[in-house]
Parts: structure tokens; C-alpha cells; sequence
């Protein structure tokens, strides 16, 4: 049965003594060896020193190169395909197309509308139509041109609005046709208690309109496949993928190759951020080509075709209304949200859930309502990125409450600690919140901001603003529904000393694998040098859902322990044995093994390394498996489970600003990033996950944006076009770790990749605010807005001063 | 990753021989200096080149030396030595300023200052790749026959970038051009081989994105030359970007003083860049800031006169990727800050 909480949040081993270790830091006075400790990552040193393989650096004997045909129409019907020159063409093996995968597919079991090569239509400049496999990259290249396709064009859906409006005509078929709802991808309408009546009872109720743009991840590392059969028909995939396991469920079911015969590998992965989260056309089309070619194939996307791949954040149109009273405390909240899909559904059925779901915390509120609607438009279909559905409404709200803090005359930093949901309670959507740091957090940023002394005192065009969030650690709602854990994992132990643990978790270089190593540490006291860690193999490991829904540390971690304690008893069993007393008096830990009855013998103090000798003798081959499965979590309506988590992390940023009013230029020399992680496993990693979410944040704001003109065309798919904040534009980042150690994570430990982005933006419009009196209420934060805001605001104040009576 | 077409490439070691090179293997031959142009153009299959002429074995074309009164500045020259030199900072500061802020770091050690003044133009429907450009169906520029800046244009408008020719269009300088003599140009009397030519550098830029220079692709740019300025000369570059490094301008200003030794202004030039195909000249600067002392209330309202009239002659177009509106309202603002940094 899989183990969810029966560990506890302590030691695995506490001892007495520990107290002079205090002052290093919390972890070692609570009797841990390995928690705590900022260890290097498992695979930083070949990242580093760029020995680490990628899916790109694998090159098989006679292995072929394979290339896309996509659609330069955003919406039209293949009429007709004509592949033979492309064949002709010497050093072409293959050219296939969507005939040869016939079988459609999506993450979500209930929206699959995906074709790994169009079929009969194509829904966005980039869709994929044909895929060509030749002896080099060139001659592929050469050989898309030979294909010729003739398509019928049809009327494109470029604005959201028009899309929900969802008048189908015989000029502008539906993007999906057949789709029961036309170009309504999802809508959610719930609503918790009395919305209405909470305005009434409201001193200030606002509402105001929000937009966020859509943006992408922009991993360094562009998606690869490599695939080979072997002559014995078992198919062997490398793939730039963070969700191995689904990859492998998918990639089985369109090619009818059974998954015992299909085995999936991530190699070392150059980022991700929700962007390798969705099954690939290149994933099934490197795989085909393989089986018909009997060569192994591989496919590196362009950095445009990862533009078009996309499954970046959401473009959100939102109205929120909130009402509080004039001792601050939220009374409601309403929202209306219309969700630019893209031409696909992707995730985008929980993106809808999410985009309402995940708002009901860190603040409380006994009213709420939401209405999200998500639409499928003629553009790059959208996904989940960092902070998957939520990082929008997020935004709207934490501006939203900065402008109801400015109508009650009270600090923002205590208008969010009145409405502080707290610990151990429910949300009004029915989601159990266990563990609650959000008011540590606040205090974090407020003191180490200097917020008291400067905030609303600083020199025009400076300012400081803070927002706060909550996030899920996973969740309990596996993507496809079954019984069997979310997370397991394997160990082996031999004479040799050395453990070696087998997970399916994906290592996106968040550092899952390195999790895994420090609770083997702490379990087995082994040093850290001795463990190894296999992952993301389907042959090898056990099945992990993958690295979504910042699942991995709470589920990963629980299902370590679990095996690591399934295998001590194993390894004490033997040393008991060996020493004719009882199991219980065996410690292990440390590195040391001894009977704690009798310390000062030194037969029975021995090694870890003699303690596994005697255990393997005694006990034959030493191996364990552990596993990791949410309790039943959510609220008792449709769709309460999506969003409901295990545990939650809170973060609270403050934002320090510089705005030039001549140019409109904003620069953020600092940002004070405090996120309640549980506990902190692993310092230095949790820190580099504030730190890089926070830049991210940041970013987004500032200078991405995912643009599709007029013509349906991806506005600039280049990282020049496509601009990410270099070291000079990137803030000075203050990682604020908060512990509130909760009782189901491993050792207490909750997320900490996705959480800490979410307030960067809203806490960026509210220091900006602050600077110089504007509400940005519409992403992106461009100079040329920030001008037009400024004009905005003088000129009002210049009204009003007309209107001011003289005196 | 985007591949490189096929090409032939030649390493010449000496001028002459580099215009054998690109004499003999026809008119789809480029030289190719650092490349930070030059190679993803080729990616985006904007430029069709058989051919590439290197002019990294050339060690003539290196180097910044004095040559009597003027500053030579050799082609091959990286960005980074140019921005450093304290040559170039004491001669020609506008220079200096702008070749330190071209692109990034790594771009400004590959990239050359011969590079920068022969930088292509650029817009955002045309530096992109082949697919992404017939997805749009081209363009005036390469391929097609609309121009989607300006609706129903004729004329290519893809905007000069090129940060180093706003300062040197201000310090008068003069690029050193050689060719081999066609057989046409024999036939008509010139001698035979390698032919000078030098070329005033507000003379080089024509109104034509398409291909902005009147001089021909088999002609190389072998001189930098920057005549002496007065000791009272100051200089200064703006450039407009989003980010610290690695962008392109949206708008880039030079300015130009020369103080008396009283302290008055006897020369004053301000020139803008990515507005238009060629660099555009605020011909009031003159009118406007000379006889004028910086520091006098005089000179104030002449830097306000002037910021106010250059926005009629510096119009920004939607050609490169950006903010139109926000790069004309800053065309004052660059202008301002340019003639500051020059007092």
C-alpha cells in the first residue's frame, strides 16, 4: 500500500546531543545529517563542465536525420499531398504524414484533438503536415521542399472574444470541427457562498479589467528525439520530455506498439518549465520513422519550431470585483476570465479548473465565484508554464488588492496578513490547507525590504510593492484515473556499499534526482558520494507521473522514504541477527551502525558498508521499493479535486522599482522573494528555484511576449525577437527560505519551482505604483504603456486641479 | 538548430587577392568579416551566396593607427578594439561609445567595424527564416512584391541598424573602397587592377532597404578614415533598446559639438539611425544650437527648439520589431540626452 503520511515530518533517527548543531542551522538541530544541507546537484558538475549528454548529443551507428514539413496557413483542409519527388530525392529514406498516424492524442484523456501529422486539417502557421527522414539534415531539409501540398484556406479565429463569441459559419468552420461545443475549448462556472450578498456587505467593492499576455518558456534546450528498433521490434525512445511515463502511454497507443515493448529515457534535460510537459509530434514521428526506415532517426527542433510548439502561458482576459470592509478584511470575489487556448487542448482543461481554483488562498474569503472560459483560436496552442493557470489570476488579484488597500487608507502588507487563511483549515472551495508560512513570509520581505521606513516615502519614481501567493504540491488527481501510486521507487544495495535508487521521476534539472540522494543520505546514512541515482527510464524505473504540478519533491521524497525504511528494517534485521539481539536496538545512520545498548562494544560498531556485507549474507540480495499516493483530497462537487493538493507553499514578494518617466523605462534593482517550502531539503536548490522563478516573473513582465499578428504568424520566433532578460537587466534576487514543516511532506518539505513566481508580477505593478501613481493594469509592462499611463494620470490631475475650487 | 546553405569559401591573405577570389566566382559572392550579420542572414535564406570571400586572414585590414592627420581604422578591426582604444575614445568619442554598445560582448570580440558600416537592413518581415517569410508570402525586400510597413509601398524601407554610421556620418569620415577594374571599366579607360575609391560616408546610403549602399558587392571596404577635429570637439551615441545588451537599436542618435575656446558652439551636427533605410540628418542642428554657449538660457531654449523640431524630420516606421510610437516619442529624448552628454 502506498505510504502518504505515516512518516512524520522529523528525523528519521533524532538523537540526543543534537542541540550543539544548533547553531548551524534548524535541520542538524532536529537531529538531520543530510536535510538541510546545500548540497551540489547529482549532475551539476557535468552540466557545468558540459560532459552531461542531452538528447541531442546521442548518435547512433547509421542513425538518420529527420525534419517537419509544417503549415504556413493558420486555418485550412489539406486537400491534397504529393510526396514522391520528396522520395525520389537520393539520401531520403521516409517521408510520412498523417495517414501514417492516424490516431489522435492529448495529455488529458478526455480532450485528445491531437494529430502527431495533421491529418486533414491544419489549425496554425506551424502545425505539423509531413516528416521527411534522410541520410543528413540538409537533405532532409531539401526534401521538405519537394512535397507539395495543396490546401483550401479557410477563415482564421486570431481574437479570443470572437472565438467565444462562437458564431460558426460556413466561411469560418469551427477550429475543431465535430467539437461539441464549436470553439469553446472548456468553461468552469462554480460559485462558494453568497457572492452578492458579500459586496453588500462590503465598504469598497472595485472592478477593474485585467490582461496577461501569453509567453513561453524558453528553454535553452530545444525539444530532441532520438528513436531506434531493434531487430527484435523493441523500441527504445530519447526524449527531451519531463513526462516520461505519459509519453510512453501515448507514443504506445498511436504506433499500437505495447508499452512493455517501448521503453522511454529523458536524457539530461536543458530546461523545461511546463514546456516538455505535452507528448510531441516528434516524439511518434522519430519513432514511425524508425520502424519503417529499420534506422535509428532523430529530430532536433529549430528554435522557431519550439516557438510553435509553444504550450506556453495562457492570455488571460479578466474582470475581477472584490469588496472589503474598511477594517480590511475581503468580504467576496468575482471573476470572469476568457482564456486564449490556442488551436489545441493541450492541458487546457485543468488550465480552465486552475485558472479559478488555485485563488483561494493565502486569504480568506467566504464568498467567491468564478466563470472561466477557455476558446481555441488559429494560434500556437497554449499549456501550462510555471505556475500553470494561476500565475494570471494571481496577478489581477494581488493588483486588485493593493488597490482595495489604497481605498481603505491601510498597508498592503497588513491588509494581506487580516485575510491570512492560516494553518490547518479549508479554503472556501473545500481545499485542505495544512501547513502555513504565508505570514513568516510577509514578515521576511517587509523586514528585509526596509518596507516601514520606505515604502510610500521613497523619491518619486522609486517605489516598492508586495504581492503574496499559494501553490499546489502536487495533486491528487492523477492526469489519467487510476488506483496505483503517483510516485514509485526502487533501491539497491550491495556489498560494495554503494545504493542505488531507480525513480521515474523526471530531473528537468529542478533537482529531483539530487532530493532523492539527500533523503538516502539522511535514511542510510550514507555518504553522499555512495548513492546513485538512475531516472526517468521506463525499463528501469518505477512509474512516476513526471515533473508537473510541482509534484515531485512532496511525492518523490515521501516515496523514498518509504523505500528507504522498507529497507533498513531489512538491513537492522540482519545486523540484529548477526549480533543475537533485537532489531530495534540497531542504529543506522550516520555511517555508523552500532547496537545502542552497548556502545562502548566496539564488535557492535561497525560501517554501513559491513552492516550491508552481514545484511546480504543474512538476508540474500538487498532491495526495497517504496511508493507514494495522495489521501482523497477536494471538494465534493465536479471538478473539486483539480487543484486539491496535499500541501500548499505560500510566497510573498516585495518589488523594488525604478521608473523613468522620460522614457518610461522600468529597471527592478531588487526583489526579496520569502516562499514557505515546508522544509528546506536542500537550501541551495531551493533558493535556485526562488531565484529563478522570481527572474522569470520578472521577465515576463517586462520583456516577453508571445506574440501572433495579424497575419496569424508568430510575431518574431527567435530568442533576438523573443527578448529574455540578460545578467545586466536581472535583478538583485533576496531568497527568503520560510520552514513550517508540514506534516505530510517528506521531512516537511513542500514545493518550491512554481510557487515563487507567482507575486513578481502584481508586486511589480504595485511598486510601480508606488513610484509614480500608476495602475498597470495590462501585461506587458512596456515603456510606451507605462508614457501613456503617466499622460493619463497628469492629465487627470490636471481636470481635476481645474475643477478644484480657488481660493 | 538552422543549417548553413552550402558554400564555397575562400581564405585570401591579401586585398588583391581577395578580389581575384570574389571577381572570379561571380556576382552570389559576399566577403564575410565577422559573420554576426552576414551567417544568419544566409540561415534565413535572405542572401543566396555560392561563395564566401574570408577577411579574417587579411592582416591589413586590422588594426587603428594614425596616418598623418587622420585616424585609420582598419575593417577587419573588432567592435570591442575599437570601443577600447584610447585612440578612438580621444578622436572620434561617439565612435568608441557606439561600438561598445553593439549587440553583446561576445558579438562585439567576432564583430568588426567594417562589419557594422556594411550591416544589411532590417525589418521585422524580413529577418526571419525562408518558412516563416513564405508563411507571410515574402516581402519587397527578398522574394516578393508587397511591402507590409507601409501598405502598397513600392520602396523598401527596412531601416538602417547599424550603430557605428550615426557617428561617423557626425566625424566626417571617409571609407577607403578598392575593386579589380571590370572589363567594362577598362574598356572605358581605367587601368587595369585594383581600383580606390573613397567614399564620403554621409555619400554611401541610398533610400532603398532592399540594398542601401551605392556601392557594388564586389567592391571592399579597406579604410575607416577620420579626419583630425578640433580640440574642442566632443561627441556622444544614445541608443535605444529594451534590454542592456545584445539588441539591435531601435533608434540610435549621435550628436556632435565643437566648442571655441570660449566655449561656445561652432559646429553642431545630430544624426538618427533606424528610422528609415539611410542614416537621417537633423539639418536644424546647425541653425539651432551654434553661436549658443552651453550652461545659458540661451542654449536651453535652443535644445528645446531643436528636440521639438527634429520630430518632423525623424520619423520612425514600423519596420523593425517594436513600439513605433514609443521610438518616435523618444527621438526628443535621445536628442536631448545626446547634446547633454556632449556639454
Amino acid at each position: 500500500m502506498a505510504a502518504r503520511d505515516q512518516h512524520g515530518p522529523g528525523a528519521p533517527w533524532p538523537e540526543e546531543g543534537a542541540p550543539e548543531l544548533a547553531a548551524t542551522n534548524r535541520s542538524s538541530a532536529e537531529g538531520f545529517r543530510a536535510v538541510g544541507q546545500s548540497m551540489r546537484k547529482l549532475e551539476g558538475l557535468d552540466k557545468a563542465t558540459g560532459a552531461a549528454v542531452y538528447a541531442d548529443d546521442i548518435k547512433l551507428p547509421g542513425m538518420l536525420h529527420a525534419k517537419t514539413l509544417r503549415s504556413p496557413h493558420c486555418h485550412a483542409r489539406i486537400v491534397r499531398i504529393d510526396a514522391s519527388k520528396a522520395l525520389a530525392l537520393s539520401g531520403v529514406h521516409a517521408v510520412i504524414t498523417g495517414a501514417d498516424l492516424p490516431t489522435k492524442y492529448g495529455v488529458i484523456p478526455w480532450t485528445q484533438d491531437e494529430h502527431a501529422l495533421a491529418l486533414d486539417k491544419v489549425r496554425f502557421i506551424g502545425d505539423e503536415v509531413a516528416a521527411v527522414a534522410a541520410i543528413d539534415e540538409d537533405t532532409a531539409n531539401a526534401a521538405l521542399k519537394l512535397i507539395e501540398v495543396e490546401y483550401e484556406l479557410l477563415g482564421a479565429w486570431l481574437d479570443p472574444a470572437e472565438s467565444r463569441q462562437n458564431q460558426l459559419t460556413d466561411e469560418r468552420p469551427a477550429i475543431h470541427e465535430g467539437h461539441k461545443h464549436g470553439n469553446i475549448s472548456k468553461r468552469v462556472e462554480l460559485e462558494f457562498g453568497d457572492v452578492e450578498a458579500a459586496f453588500e456587505a462590503a465598504d469598497v467593492v472595485l472592478e477593474n479589467d485585467f490582461y496577461f499576455h501569453s509567453s513561453t518558456h524558453a528553454a535553452i534546450e530545444p525539444h530532441c528525439a532520438v528513436a531506434r528498433e531493434s531487430a527484435d521490434g523493441l523500441l527504445t525512445l530519447w526524449s527531451s520530455t519531463q513526462i516520461t511515463h505519459y509519453v510512453q502511454r501515448e507514443v504506445s497507443r498511436v504506433l499500437g506498439v505495447p508499452q512493455s515493448r517501448l521503453r522511454v529515457i529523458q536524457p539530461n534535460l536543458g530546461g523545461a518549465f511546463g514546456g516538455k510537459s505535452d507528448p510531441f509530434s516528434l516524439e511518434f514521428v522519430v519513432c514511425k520513422l524508425a520502424q519503417l526506415t529499420g534506422r535509428p532517426v532523430k529530430m532536433l527542433w529549430t528554435r522557431e519550431e519550439v516557438f510553435y510548439a509553444h504550450r506556453g502561458r495562457h492570455a488571460m482576459n479578466m474582470r475581477y470585483k472584490s469588496g472589503v470592509t474598511k477594517d480590511g478584511k475581503l468580504t467576496g470575489v468575482s471573476a470572469d476570465i476568457l482564456i486564449d487556448g490556442g488551436s489545441y487542448s493541450s492541458f487546457g482543461l485543468v488550465t480552465t479548473y486552475y485558472s479559478g481554483q488555485l485563488l483561494t488562498g493565502p486569504y480568506d474569503f467566504p464568498a467567491y465565484r468564478f466563470d472561466s472560459t477557455r476558446v481555441f483560436t488559429n494560434k500556437p496552442p497554449c499549456g501550462p508554464k510555471r505556475g500553470h493557470g494561476s500565475v494570471q489570476p494571481r496577478f489581477a488579484f494581488e493588483v486588485q488588492l493593493d488597490e482595495l488597500s489604497e481605498a481603505i487608507g491601510m498597508d498592503p502588507i497588513d491588509l494581506r496578513r487580516v485575510n491570512d487563511v492560516g494553518e490547518h483549515t479549508e479554503t472556501v472551495n473545500g481545499q485542505r490547507v495544512t501547513s502555513n508560512g504565508f505570514a513568516a513570509c510577509l514578515d521576511a520581505v517587509e523586514e528585509q525590504s526596509a518596507w516601514k521606513e520606505r515604502r510610500g516615502k521613497l523619491p518619486a519614481g522609486h517605489g516598492l510593492g508586495v504581492a503574496g501567493s499559494m501553490y499546489i504540491s502536487g495533486t491528487n488527481y492523477p492526469i489519467y484515473p487510476n488506483d496505483m501510486p503517483q510516485a514509485g521507487i526502487q533501491l539497491k544495495v550491495d556489498r560494495s556499499g554503494l545504493v542505488t535508487a531507480f525513480t521515474g521521476g523526471n530531473d528537468i534539472g529542478q533537482g529531483s534526482s539530487s532530493v532523492v540522494r539527500t533523503v538516502i543520505c539522511e535514511e542510510l546514512g550514507v555518504d553522499s558520494a555512495d548513492v546513485r541515482v538512475v531516472a526517468a527510464d521506463t525499463d528501469l524505473c518505477p512509474v512516476d507521473l513526471g515533473a508537473y504540478s510541482s509534484r515531485v519533491t512532496f511525492m518523490v521524497g515521501n516515496a523514498t522514504i518509504d523505500a528507504c525504511r522498507n529497507l533498513r528494517k531489512l538491513i537492522c534485521r540482519g545486523v540484529a541477527e548477526e549480533w543475537g539481539i533485537d532489531p530495534s536496538r540497531v542504529f543506522l545512520g550516520r555511517g555508523e551502525v552500532f547496537d545502542t545498548e552497548n556502545r562502548g562494544n566496539p564488535k557492535r560498531n561497525i560501517t554501513t558498508r559491513r552492516a550491508f556485507e552481514i545484511a546480504e549474507a543474512r538476508c540474500d540480495t538487498l532491495g526495497s521499493t517504496g511508493s507514494y499516493n495522495t489521501p482523497k483530497l477536494g471538494g465534493d462537487y465536479r471538478g473539486g479535486s483539480i487543484g486539491a493538493s496535499p500541501a500548499y507553499s505560500f510566497t510573498a514578494h516585495v518589488v523594488e522599482v525604478l521608473v523613468d518617466e522620460r522614457t518610461g523605462m522600468i529597471t527592478v534593482p531588487n526583489v526579496w522573494v520569502a516562499h514557505d517550502c515546508g522544509r528546506a531539503l536542500n537550501p541551495m536548490l531551493v533558493a535556485g528555484q526562488m531565484e529563478g522563478s522570481a527572474y522569470m516573473g520578472i521577465v515576463e513582465a517586462l520583456f516577453e511576449d508571445h506574440k501572433v499578428n495579424r497575419f496569424g504568424l508568430h510575431a518574431g520566433p527567435s530568442l533576438l525577437d523573443y527578448p529574455l532578460a540578460t545578467s545586466v537587466d536581472c535583478p538583485d534576487l533576496h531568497a527568503l527560505i520560510v520552514e513550517s514543516i508540514d506534516p505530510e511532506g517528506p521531512y516537511g518539505a513542500k514545493e518550491a519551482g512554481e510557487g515563487p513566481l507567482h507575486p513578481a508580477l502584481p508586486a511589480l505593478s504595485n511598486a510601480i505604483f508606488d513610484a509614480v501613481g500608476i495602475r498597470l493594469r495590462k501585461l506587458p509592462f512596456t515603456p510606451g504603456k507605462v508614457l501613456a499611463a503617466l499622460d493619463e494620470k497628469r492629465a487627470r490631475e490636471a481636470a481635476s486641479a481645474e475643477e478644484a475650487p480657488s481660493c | 538548430m538552422l543549417r548553413l546553405p552550402t558554400f564555397e569559401l575562400h581564405k585570401p591573405t591579401t586585398v588583391a587577392a581577395a578580389l581575384e577570389a570574389a571577381a572570379a566566382s561571380g556576382p552570389a559572392t559576399r566577403f564575410v568579416a565577422g559573420g554576426t550579420d552576414l551567417l544568419p542572414n544566409l540561415k534565413h535564406e535572405m542572401i543566396e551566396a555560392d561563395h564566401l570571400v574570408s577577411l579574417a586572414g587579411i592582416e591589413s585590414l586590422r588594426g587603428i593607427r594614425l596616418d598623418g592627420d587622420d585616424l585609420v581604422i582598419g575593417p577587419m578591426t573588432s567592435l570591442t578594439d575599437v570601443a577600447s582604444s584610447e585612440l578612438v575614445q580621444e578622436r572620434a568619442p561617439a565612435l568608441a561609445q557606439a561600438a561598445g554598445v553593439v549587440a553583446g560582448p561576445q558579438h562585439r570580440n567576432q564583430g568588426t567595424l567594417g562589419g557594422n558600416v556594411m550591416l544589411d537592413t532590417r525589418c521585422q518581415w524580413i529577418n526571419q527564416s525562408y518558412f516563416w517569410r513564405s508563411a507571410l508570402g515574402f516581402c519587397l525586400k527578398k522574394d516578393g512584391t508587397e511591402c507590409h510597413v507601409i501598405e502598397g509601398g513600392k520602396r523598401c524601407v527596412a531601416a538602417v541598424s547599424n550603430d557605428s554610421i550615426a557617428p561617423l556620418y557626425t566625424v566626417g569620415a571617409k571609407l577607403v573602397f578598392q575593386s579589380l577594374a571590370t572589363p567594362e571599366m577598362i574598356a572605358a579607360g581605367a587601368p587595369e587592377g585594383v581600383q580606390t575609391r573613397p567614399v564620403p560616408v554621409d555619400a554611401l546610403f541610398k533610400a532603398d532597404g532592399a540594398y542601401n549602399k551605392k556601392v557594388g558587392l564586389q567592391e571592399l571596404l579597406t579604410e575607416i578614415r577620420i579626419p583630425a577635429l578640433p580640440a574642442g570637439h566632443r561627441g556622444s551615441y544614445q541608443k535605444l533598446r529594451l534590454r542592456g545588451s545584445i539588441d539591435f537599436p531601435q533608434l540610435g542618435i549621435a550628436a556632435r559639438l565643437d566648442l571655441d575656446e570660449a566655449g561656445v558652439i561652432v559646429h553642431a551636427d545630430v544624426v538618427a539611425i533606424v528610422v528609415a533605410a539611410r542614416p537621417v540628418r537633423v539639418k536644424k542642428a546647425p541653425d539651432q544650437l551654434v553661436g549658443q554657449t552651453p550652461g545659458t538660457p540661451g542654449f536651453e531654449a535652443a535644445l528645446a527648439e531643436l528636440c521639438d523640431l527634429a520630430t518632423r524630420s525623424v520619423k520612425a516606421l514600423p519596420n523593425i520589431p517594436g513600439d513605433t510610437e514609443w521610438r518616435q516619442r523618444m527621438v526628443p529624448v535621445l536628442i536631448e540626452d545626446a547634446i547633454r552628454a556632449c556639454v
